[in-house]
């Protein structure tokens, strides 16, 4: 789950990470407020999970009422990227004298933890990563050791950040760990982690993306939860127990298992169709999660043909049959069916929708006969 | 031969009294698995269908002489369990759980290597490992494989894998060893442990290998075939089509800015003189191909 940058901000000073003083705003008035309260100038930012804010309007520095009435007027309601813009973050604007960058992330070849940190802040560390990686210190952490001020103070040195900020740095970056570690984050990055004139270190931005699977020892992730913007279908899926990702194509995709699933999407764009999304309907699935399933799928105008493709495992082939028909008598499907059933019970799954069957409700011996025979429904 | 697992293999489950713990646990005895006990803390002294049930691994250790583990219990219990696994002695341990936290997948994986270099962990969230007619540990339906070999197969995913078995079986190729190693971002085995085990197999002439996005275990895997490996390498990588930045049912399973993509995967093995195949009925027909001319 990615977090807005607000969050991230609010995440890092439970862990002591310094910020700069500042509040949510869903409305101009509530802009002024923010502003009136943590002193002028300010910089409204644009809350919104996706990059280049900046470049399409969506941070501003405004030195007064009118102009933070200007600005938060223009930025909400802003579409960046797709993405509009419903809530703001006004802060005190800080001096600048450096800017730096710091992430946390897992180093997943070595299977330990990789901090990365470099003193030219404030730009993509792709693109610094691409034309000058020397200027990233990266710092391999044993996450059965973790990270101390003193290994610290050695890899902010080594980074070659101004020697006024290195102390300070050093600290913030122990916190940062701490956050990512015990905060359960895939990533925590702060860019630009800033120095002021004053000699003083702080997160100027929050880049946080929690890690699903440890939502059972967080309680507090609920408020996070309850702003996710997703797709409307997406949380109809969830809510449901399913595994599902919009897509932009016109065949809708049930499968069970990740890698059929994804396998499947592949199969379907090599014989000439595209897939309306990814659906994973998992290990074990019956016959009311293949209803479920059907019904998500339903929603979603784009899509033209349907296919389900299973290989039952644990999964059985003859409770998916029964879930196409419990589907099929709750709600008019309107797309036609194609499926191809494999695996545990497929003889007897197959047996119960053999009476079924007409011209939109058909099964196919394989994986890709039944992607052809789906995407030409769909691209008829 | 078959590698890491065989008939001499001895298996505790560790959750073997709950459901999905005596469903597969039963399954895999039922398939000819030596499965000599059970392991849930307070039930010691009871049975699953006549498999005695201790309250420890040490116990069952003691009691069996196992040297393997199933490790099936909830995604917050599953790093103590394996930890538990590799003090008590076994030297093999399955784990199926799916949504373990990465932080606790990290902290288990480095453990057992700096204290338990002996063990081998296969998974989390992974299908397990079945060496035809010897012994299945997980939950791979054991009739879709097919004894004898001479393929090994080493897959990240679970459900591609019994595809892969399938396509195999149906024409009359057998598998040494199939390995399901995980679709999470930490697996304990990767793909280079198995083709160098498969490398290492004078039964196993061929292997079969199955990856996904994410990550970069294809790549490195790639290299180490260049290097090392002699045997045909038939491969197939899921996600071709698959959008950044969305975790693709497996957590491990995400395009992260430019990284970790199909098509990267796929011509990194295919310099690496693999045979790539586009999908995996493509790579099935390609192995049984291979396997018929050897």
């Amino acid at each position: 789950m990615d977090l807005f940058e607000y969050q991230g901000k609010q995440y890092f000073a439970r862990y002591g990470i310094a910020v700069s003083p500042g509040g949510v705003a869903d409305t101009v008035e509530e802009a002024l407020a923010v502003a009136a309260r943590v002193g002028y100038p300010v910089v409204v930012k644009a809350q919104v999970k996706v990059g280049g804010r900046g470049k399409a309007g969506g941070v501003k520095l405004a030195a007064s009422d009118d102009e933070v009435r200007t600005h938060a007027g223009a930025i909400l309601g802003l579409d960046i990227k797709g993405h509009v813009v419903r809530r703001l973050w006004v802060e005190h604007a800080s001096d600048i004298a450096k800017e730096y960058y710091a992430s946390f992330t897992l180093d997943r070849p070595n299977k330990v933890h990789l901090g990365m940190l470099s003193a030219q802040g404030g730009v993509e560390i792709e693109v610094v990563a691409e034309e000058n990686p020397d200027a990233i210190a990266m710092l391999s952490i044993d996450p059965l050791v973790g990270l101390d001020v003193a290994t610290a103070r050695r890899w902010v040195a080594e980074a070659g950040l101004d020697e006024a900020a290195r102390a300070e740095a050093a600290e913030l970056l122990v916190k940062l760990y701490r956050c990512y570690v015990e905060g359960d984050c895939d990533l925590a990055e702060v860019n630009p982690l800033i120095l002021t004139p004053g000699g003083t270190v702080h997160a100027l931005d929050a880049k946080v993306t929690l890690d699903e699977n440890a939502a059972f020892r967080h309680p507090e992730w609920d408020e996070f939860r309850a702003t996710e913007t997703e797709d409307p279908r997406e949380q109809m899926a969830k809510a449901k127990g399913l595994n599902y990702i919009g897509l932009d194509g016109s065949v809708g995709i049930i499968a069970n298992g990740a890698g059929l699933a994804m396998s499947t999407l592949d199969v379907v764009n090599q014989v000439g169709g595209t897939a309306a999304n990814f659906l994973d309907i998992g290990g074990g699935a019956n016959a009311d999660v293949m209803a479920a399933a059907l019904e998500v799928i339903n929603t979603d105008p784009k899509v033209r043909a349907i296919f389900v493709n299973i290989f039952g495992g644990i999964t059985r082939v003859d409770e998916v049959a029964r879930g196409v028909l419990e589907a099929l008598s709750r709600v008019s499907i309107s797309s036609p069916i194609v499926l191809r059933l494999d695996g545990t019970n497929a003889v007897e799954g197959r047996a119960i929708l053999a009476e079924h069957l007409n011209d939109r409700l058909l099964t196919e011996p394989t994986m890709l006969d039944a992607a052809r025979r789906a995407v030409a429904f769909a691209n008829q | 031969m078959s590698i890491f697992v065989d008939e001499n293999t001895t298996v505790i489950v560790q959750g073997l009294t709950g459901g999905q713990g005596r469903f597969h646990g039963l399954r895999n005895r039922d398939y000819g698995t030596r499965v000599v006990g059970g392991v849930t803390p307070g039930k010691g002294g009871t049975d699953v269908d006549g498999i005695p049930v201790f309250n420890t691994v040490d116990e069952a250790v003691a009691a069996t002489g196992a040297t393997a583990s199933f490790v099936v219990v909830p995604p917050k219990f599953a790093a103590d369990a394996i930890i538990e696994a590799a003090q008590g002695g076994v030297t093999f341990i399955v784990c199926i759980t799916e949504g373990i936290p990465a932080h606790d997948e990290a902290r288990t994986y480095n453990r057992l290597v700096e204290q338990f270099p002996g063990v081998r962990l296969l998974g989390p969230n992974c299908p397990g490992i079945i060496s035809p007619g010897k012994c299945n540990i997980g939950i791979t339906s054991g009739d879709i494989a097919l004894a004898g070999g001479p393929v090994g197969i080493v897959s990240r995913s679970g459900t591609l894998t019994y595809q892969a078995l399938h396509e195999l079986s149906q024409q009359g190729v057998g598998q040494t060893t199939c390995v399901g190693i995980g679709g999470d971002p930490v697996p304990g085995t990767n793909f280079i442990d198995c083709l160098s085990a498969f490398q290492d197999d004078p039964e196993t002439r061929a292997v079969m290998m199955i990856g996904e996005i994410g990550g970069s275990e294809e790549e490195r895997a790639a290299e180490w075939i260049k290097a090392h490996m002699t045997k045909p390498v038939v491969a197939y990588v899921a996600g071709v089509t698959a959008p950044a930045g969305r975790k693709m049912g497996h957590a491990g399973a995400i395009i992260s800015g430019s990284k970790g993509t199909a098509q990267a995967k796929m011509a990194a093995l295919a310099e690496a003189g693999v045979h790539v195949c586009v999908n995996p009925t493509e790579a099935g027909a390609k192995m049984v191909e291979i396997v018929r001319a050897l």
